[in-house]
């Protein structure tokens, strides 16, 4: 079974963002980038099928600019056996995301995708589910337990009111939660072997697939600052705060 | 133009997101219609013809949407799809799982967790865990739209909408649901929440998470929230997660007791009204954004609070 694995190239998750002066966007220049976390993730998850026998491939996939190799690097010192990069330095948005990624699994007619539950940008939390929904595919979204046996998969879903189950025939996509696992450090050996692996780079057009976005960003500002507090020495001061002052209680 | 809001249920009742979902409706402005796909469903289906500003309830009642999975409801949902210019559904795990399915079979982009409504077209929602707002137009035909329920006011009862039964689709049979573990508790629940109390790792272990923030929160009749650490941690289950990708929330009064403040615990809670951290350490984030912080030992300060608010 082959596992293709959508992984995206993201502010690292313990940078603050911060807004450009003139209202354009996030300032990205010069911050440190890195593997979206809930894609290292699904990374792990699929080289976990790997090492216990159920997968016998794992394809990492990044769309974007030609640094993305670099996550598809991470992704391959994790464990993926080789990556494609769909080289493009137009922005992506998650529906046309989707379509490149369908267009790979008609190429590489992967049994599972393993994908983030949601990017740490955009927060958009769509790629996997529009991807699923392209492809005709069953979906299990926010797994935090995976177990795939006699072509099929168990899902353990992390849902509002608790936890939901669900079976679903492959191929399926299934998208990660936070608990499915706790991604292995790579070691420099691994990362060394890492370079060596095949990453072979195409592009939308060699997909046939238009990306243009369909939303457009008018403007992007900062959220409404909260006032600094105030410090109370004790229980009773805090008590009479919250009751005389903020009158909450 | 027509939206189309997507009920979230348990066929017994509506869930409290549809009644915000309905409110963005109205600040998008037009016609209504509230989707109800469900099982004996029909009490729900009573309970959104309530709902101010909607005109009309449509019902699928069939066996194969007990469950609500993702491809069942896609597939109704396109079939009745004609004459919306907007599909919309709270940005619940529920509506999170099956907007994106609708938007990509209509060949359409998805607005995710809308927290303003500027016009028809034209939404605010935020990025990166709430630390930037971005304003984005929609060129599409139709939006789907998944709404942010603490940026809304929850619509209010009292209507009269008329409640038409639809056809429902064909089984996609794609999914077995095998079973739900819902967590059973007498609190509200955390986004409907006046008052929260939550936790972080600072409390230490599971036991003392409840010893100390149970009678806490009886007091207040508070939900109980955790941080992403302390449901690693195993002190409480996955559902009390407040976060960037857990639950969002906006309480009158939150309490933050043993919680540093990383970003994406923030983008959960900072939208509250008022915020009270207790954390020995002086120089946590969490300080940063709390309109009143006590620094010392959550040991021996929640419980003296508990004991005067007796």
């Amino acid at each position: 079974m082959k596992i293709l694995v959508p992984v995206k190239r993201v502010i690292d998750y313990n940078i603050k963002a911060r807004v450009k002066a003139d209202g354009s966007g996030v300032d990205l220049a010069n911050v440190k980038m890195s593997i979206n976390p809930f894609d290292e993730i699904a990374i792990e998850e699929a080289v976990r099928l790997k090492e216990a026998g159920i997968a016998t491939e794992v394809l990492a996939v990044s769309c974007g600019i030609a640094a993305c190799q670099e996550t598809l690097r991470s992704a391959m010192a994790i464990g993926a056996d080789r990556g494609i990069l769909v080289e493009t330095d137009a922005e992506l948005q998650p529906l046309a995301v989707a379509k490149l990624l369908k267009a790979l699994c008609d190429r590489e007619q992967p049994q599972l995708v393993l994908c983030g539950k949601q990017a740490i940008d955009d927060d958009a939390n769509q790629t996997g589910q529009m991807l699923a929904a392209l492809a005709g595919w069953p979906q299990a979204t926010f797994a935090s337990k995976v177990v795939i046996a006699d072509g099929e998969a168990t899902v353990t879903r992390e849902i509002d009111g608790g936890l939901e189950t669900l079976r679903i025939g492959l191929p399926a996509v299934i998208s990660a939660d936070l608990r499915l696992n706790e991604p292995r450090y790579a070691t420099l050996p691994n990362i060394m072997k890492a370079k060596k692996k095949p990453l072979d780079t195409v592009k939308p057009a060699d997909l046939g697939v238009d990306v243009t976005p369909r939303l457009s960003t008018l403007k992007v500002s900062e959220p409404p600052k909260r006032g600094a507090g105030v410090k109370v020495a004790d229980a009773a001061e805090l008590m009479n705060k919250l009751r005389n002052e903020a009158k909450v209680i | 133009m027509t939206i189309l809001v997507i009920a979230e249920h348990d066929n017994a009742s509506l869930r409290a997101a549809t009644l915000n979902t309905v409110a963005a409706a109205r600040k998008i402005g037009g016609e209504i219609h509230v989707l109800v796909a469900g099982a004996d469903c029909a009490a729900a289906a009573r309970q959104a013809a309530a709902l101010q500003g909607v005109s009309l309830v449509k019902v699928a009642d069939a066996a194969h949407y007990e469950a609500q999975t993702a491809e069942n409801l896609a597939a109704l949902v396109i079939a009745n799809a004609a004459g919306y210019g907007h599909i919309l559904a709270p940005a619940t795990t529920f509506g999170k799982n099956l907007a994106p399915r609708i938007a990509a079979l209509l060949d359409v982009a998805q607005i995710s967790e809308i927290t303003a409504v500027e016009s028809v077209d034209t939404f605010v929602r935020p990025i990166y865990a709430g630390n930037a707002l971005a304003t984005v137009k929609s060129v599409d035909a139709v939006k789907v739209v998944t709404v942010r329920t603490t940026a809304f006011d929850a619509v209010a009862g009292g209507g009269a909408a008329a409640i038409e039964q639809i056809a429902a689709a064909a089984d996609t049979a794609q999914t077995r649901f095998l079973g739900r573990e819902l967590t059973r508790s007498a609190r509200p629940e955390l986004g409907a929440a006046k008052v929260i109390v939550s936790g972080g790792r600072g409390l230490g272990n599971g036991e003392n998470y409840h010893r100390l923030l149970e009678p806490l929160a009886d007091r207040f009749g508070a939900a109980l929230g955790a941080t992403r650490a302390a449901v690693d941690s195993g002190f409480v289950p996955n559902d009390y997660q407040i976060g960037q990708t857990g639950k969002i929330v906006a309480p009158q009064l939150y309490i933050a007791v043993g919680i540093s403040g990383a970003i994406q615990h923030l983008a959960g809670m900072k939208d509250s009204k008022v915020i009270v951290a207790i954390n020995k350490d002086a120089d946590a984030p969490i300080f940063q954004v709390a309109d009143y912080g006590l620094v010392g030992d959550l040991f021996e300060i929640v419980p003296q609070w508990t004991a005067m608010m007796a």
